[in-house]
């Protein structure tokens, strides 16, 4: 069975840096970027989903890709 | 696929006006989920709110909402269910609005058994006026109003729903955002009132204040002060000292209100 895969969707404008995502990330596939998350290694989502089930401000979206 | 939340939220409502690392926006994504669950029709769905960061919930949700007076959303939610019984009824709110301004028509909602579902977000703290100390403060911690400790005993929201006459009590955390619409969807099936308790974090005024360096500092507090209940009936006093239960704490069937009020209807001789 091959891994999963998933991509990362950020909408920027939604994101107030809280850091939740980045610290529960178990790939560690997003980083801070000035207060605004981003993909820092996007090809390392296993899309299990714990940055968007806990994202308070709706800003995360994880797409199943594989 | 990603969960589509959008189609739940009023166009042109995000982003929230919650602070950063806010837990209510994990919460409200649970409701979404748990509504959809229970395909919940939204133009039967009333979801009621009183005063408070955690009660500004239902403007953002794209339903029948009502927000109300401080503390009185279960008193104005009581009203919205017995006007119309086939009403799917929520409520929202936070610590103290639902049990210090609101505490009386709190325990008279678990009383009486009426078929709602009651979402309480506890954060420890009232958020939106100043960070002032609600009845669930732990004792010691600092607030704006006890800079220098509270020497309150803190209110158990589960225990007095349980005590109040509630008949489904379940507690979770804003950590545990799985089983957030989990229980919610539970108390949307239950017939009767359904108590959520879920622990939050408030890291703007109540954090800051007790040596809470992140919000991940809280997050992570919460994951390690809770304990399922099937767990805890294997642990000893000593390990469960300081901990917190999470999961459903009470459930029991008894006969629901607005079904008993028709029966009353009925005997004075009303058109039921």
């Amino acid at each position: 069975m091959s891994k999963a895969k998933g991509e990362v969707e950020i909408i920027e404008k939604y994101c107030k840096g809280c850091n939740i995502c980045v610290e529960f990330c178990p790939t560690k596939v997003l980083e801070m970027d000035l207060f605004v998350v981003k993909a820092a290694k996007p090809e390392a989502c296993i899309a299990c989903m714990q940055c968007e089930l806990r994202c308070p401000d709706f800003a995360i979206k994880v797409n199943k890709i594989a | 696929m990603a969960y589509d939340y959008d189609k739940s939220i009023r166009p042109g409502k995000l982003p929230h006006i919650w602070c950063p690392g806010c837990g209510h926006g994990i919460v409200m994504k649970g409701l979404i989920r748990a509504m959809d669950t229970c395909e919940l029709d939204r133009d039967n769905t009333a979801i009621v709110s009183g005063i408070g960061c955690a009660s500004r919930l239902p403007g953002y949700l794209d339903a029948c909402t009502l927000h109300t007076a401080h503390g009185r959303a279960a008193a104005f939610a009581t009203g919205v269910k017995m006007a119309k019984p086939e009403m799917n009824v929520i409520v929202c709110g936070g610590d103290g609005d639902g049990t210090a301004i609101g505490g009386n028509h709190f325990i008279h909602a678990c009383r009486r058994n009426i078929d709602m579902t009651y979402v309480i977000m506890n954060n420890y703290i009232y958020g939106m006026t100043g960070g002032q100390f609600s009845p669930c403060t732990p004792t010691g911690d600092k607030a704006s109003t006890t800079p220098y400790g509270n020497p309150d005993p803190i209110f158990d929201i589960s225990k007095l729903a349980i005590g109040a006459g509630a008949t489904f009590v379940a507690r979770t955390t804003a950590f545990h955002a799985t089983q957030i619409d989990k229980l919610i969807t539970e108390g949307i099936k239950h017939k009767g009132l359904a108590v959520i308790e879920v622990l939050d974090d408030c890291p703007t005024t109540y954090g800051r204040r007790n040596k809470f360096r992140s919000v991940v500092d809280m997050m992570k507090r919460l994951k390690d002060i809770s304990v399922p209940v099937a767990a805890a009936s294997k642990m000893t006093a000593e390990q469960l000292e300081g901990k917190t239960l999470t999961g459903i704490l009470h459930q029991e069937d008894k006969p629901e209100y607005t079904a008993m009020y028709k029966e009353v209807i009925k005997r004075a001789g009303g058109a039921a």
